[in-house]
């Protein structure tokens, strides 16, 4: 995939996300929580490269630090050794460069769907791709909430919720997303669409993408490359690269390539688990993820 | 069908509510509750009881153009004791929220402003209104100062205690929010905890204004001129019984109302709660 493709579908479209690809390096990370005698080590010595234009899904156990890694590439916390960097300078805060999509919903209730959305260009008063609020009312044609625009959070469903999200982070053209198991506590249906339409999102300019699961086929759905991490303290396990096709379709998930990625992934995650089966707590968090999968 | 408007609208809602059971369990509570009253008073006179104005004394004199004891709607006087009260509620309601608002606020948002006046604030809160009186007297001249100031106090430490745990209530996930998109503190503090507290400070304000009432009539009680504390005393100095009677009730109505309307007025502040708070009402 070239970059000028996906760079000339975005301006057919009238909306350039384009803001050109960054990467994202994570050396040698570690993070714990609690006083010295009850240390509770959650990320140990992470390494993670996330190339420009691609999009990594990280998979791994609920409970085994996904979301504190989060927490660390959105600059809200500090990793305790090694360095997170973005085109090569450090993460030192948040930054509107690296927008998150938070785990639970944090729309401001008490704004509407407009005024969500144009909420950080407005506040900087830096928007440069011209009039915010054609471009604001653009964007929420496009993630199909025009008769929503003026209404509440609260009278949102879930997978809109989700979408109003979406657009709040992407009118802010930052230069890498992560998002935290967006798609975690959407019923099944609103869940794959929400999956389609992110992806369809996501090939048209192929902003750097970083994106947390703990289910394991969203994970091959999606990913262009797929990070498995290991139980607490995290560590990359492994990385395997999917080369499905895009546009990805969900039938291509009962292909046998995607059946051979599942059961590569699956072992591993299998692996962490015995591992640390006298750990009650973590091997009930692998347990999670298995028992989703169904077979 | 477009939404009505006017005068429409409030036919239409009223017609709504009229559909409900609610008007109709509310008479019957009331009427039950008044029965109640009349036939302890003055359908048997019931112990000591028989000394109290029943509620056939009470309405003939309030509605009476001659009244026997001297008070009823046709009174000037009357609407003096009101106006007064009111007023006093209505400055002291103003400064109490003027000041316990930002003061909680402020409380809420920085730790190092919470550990300078928190301690003070709790210490002073547990002092109910009347052991301020005889400070008040002393403090203040005139009889509209002291009260007022009494008045004032109590729903300021409510006021101010409410709004800080409203902003302790918000959730963090918005001021990361906030913080992702790039405001600066100021605009977190306007964008995130004012309105995030909001719900906290109306539960608060709604307090507030019923705790004024407590504290003004108490002041009333003790050094005043006009008001319905002072109506209420004053009355049973006097060995009158049913403008006492009189002036508790029209309190409670007055007092109803005055939370009524710092209700209404916190629905309209927050129309993207309103849904919610419908599913609360029940
Ligand atoms: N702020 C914190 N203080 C103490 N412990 C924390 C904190 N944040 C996370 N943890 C611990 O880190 C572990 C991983 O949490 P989290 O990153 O939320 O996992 P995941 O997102 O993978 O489910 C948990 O055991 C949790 O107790
Ligand atoms: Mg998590």
């Amino acid at each position: 995939m070239t970059d000028a493709g996906p760079a000339n579908m975005a301006a057919s479209e009238g909306i350039d996300f384009g803001a050109g690809q960054s990467r994202m390096e994570l050396k040698n990370v570690s993070k714990g929580y609690g006083e010295e005698w009850e240390f509770d080590q959650v990320l140990g010595n992470l390494s993670l490269e996330v190339e420009a234009g691609m999009l990594t899904v990280v998979v791994g156990p609920s409970g085994c630090g996904k979301s504190t890694l989060v927490n660390l590439i959105a600059g809200f916390e500090t990793p305790d050794t090694g360095t997170i960097l973005l085109d090569g300078s450090e993460v030192t805060g948040p930054g509107k460069e690296r927008m998150v999509v938070f785990q639970e919903t944090a729309l401001m209730p008490w704004q509407t769907t407009y005024e969500n959305i144009v909420f950080g260009p407005k506040l900087r008063g830096d928007y440069q791709g011209g009039n915010l609020e054609a471009e604001a009312v653009k964007l929420i044609e496009k993630v199909g909430l025009a008769d929503f625009k003026d209404k509440y959070p609260l009278q949102l469903s879930g997978g809109m919720q989700r979408r109003a999200e979406l657009a709040r982070a992407l009118i802010n053209e930052p230069r890498i997303m992560i998002m935290d198991e967006p798609f975690r506590g959407l019923d099944a249906m609103s869940r794959e669409l929400m999956q389609e339409f992110f992806l369809k999102i996501f090939e048209e300019n192929r902003r750097t993408q970083i994106f947390v699961t703990s289910e394991i086929d969203e994970a091959i759905f999606l990913a262009d490359r797929l990070v498995v991490l290991s139980n607490k303290p995290a560590e990359v396990r492994t990385v395997i690269d999917i080369d499905l096709p895009r546009p990805r379709d969900f039938k291509m998930m009962s292909s046998p390539e995607a059946y051979r990625y599942k059961s590569e992934a699956m072992e591993i995650l299998h692996e962490e688990a015995m591992k640390s089966f006298s750990d009650s707590a973590s091997a009930s968090g692998f347990m999670e993820v298995y028992a989703k999968t169904g077979d | 069908m477009s939404k009505p408007t006017g005068l429409a609208y409030f036919w239409y809602t009223l017609e709504q509510r009229m559909a409900t059971p609610t008007p109709y369990l509310t008479m019957f509570g009331l009427s039950l509750w008044i029965f109640t009253y009349w036939l302890l008073c003055e359908g048997l006179e019931f112990w000591r009881f028989g000394k109290i104005p029943g509620p056939v004394t009470v309405l003939t004199d309030w509605f009476a153009r001659d009244p026997f004891q001297g008070i009823s709607i046709f009174k000037e006087e009357y609407y003096i004791h009101i106006w007064s009260s009111c007023r006093r509620i209505a400055i002291a309601f103003c400064i109490a929220t003027g000041v316990g608002v930002p003061l909680g606020l402020f409380m809420g948002w920085s730790k190092a402003f919470r550990d300078y006046t928190f301690p003070i604030l709790e210490v002073l809160r547990p002092i109910p209104p009347l052991a301020w009186v005889p400070l008040a007297i002393l403090m203040f001249s005139g009889f509209e100062t002291p009260v007022i100031f009494l008045a004032t106090l109590a729903s300021l430490f409510v006021t101010t205690l409410n709004t800080m745990l409203g902003v302790d209530s918000i959730d963090e996930e918005y001021f990361r929010a906030a913080g992702c998109l790039g405001s600066s503190k100021w605009q977190i503090f306007t964008n995130v905890v004012v309105p995030g507290a909001l719900p906290f400070i109306f539960t608060g304000l709604q307090i507030s204004v019923g705790v004024a009432w407590f504290s003004l009539v108490a002041a009333e009680m003790v050094s005043g001129d006009y008001g319905l504390g002072y109506l209420i005393v004053d009355s049973f100095m006097n060995n009158v019984t049913v403008p006492m009677v009189i002036g508790m009730l029209t309190l409670g109505l007055v007092g109803w109302g005055t939370s009524v309307m710092v209700r209404q007025v916190g629905r309209q502040l927050m129309q993207w709660q309103v849904k919610e708070l419908a599913q609360q009402d029940r």
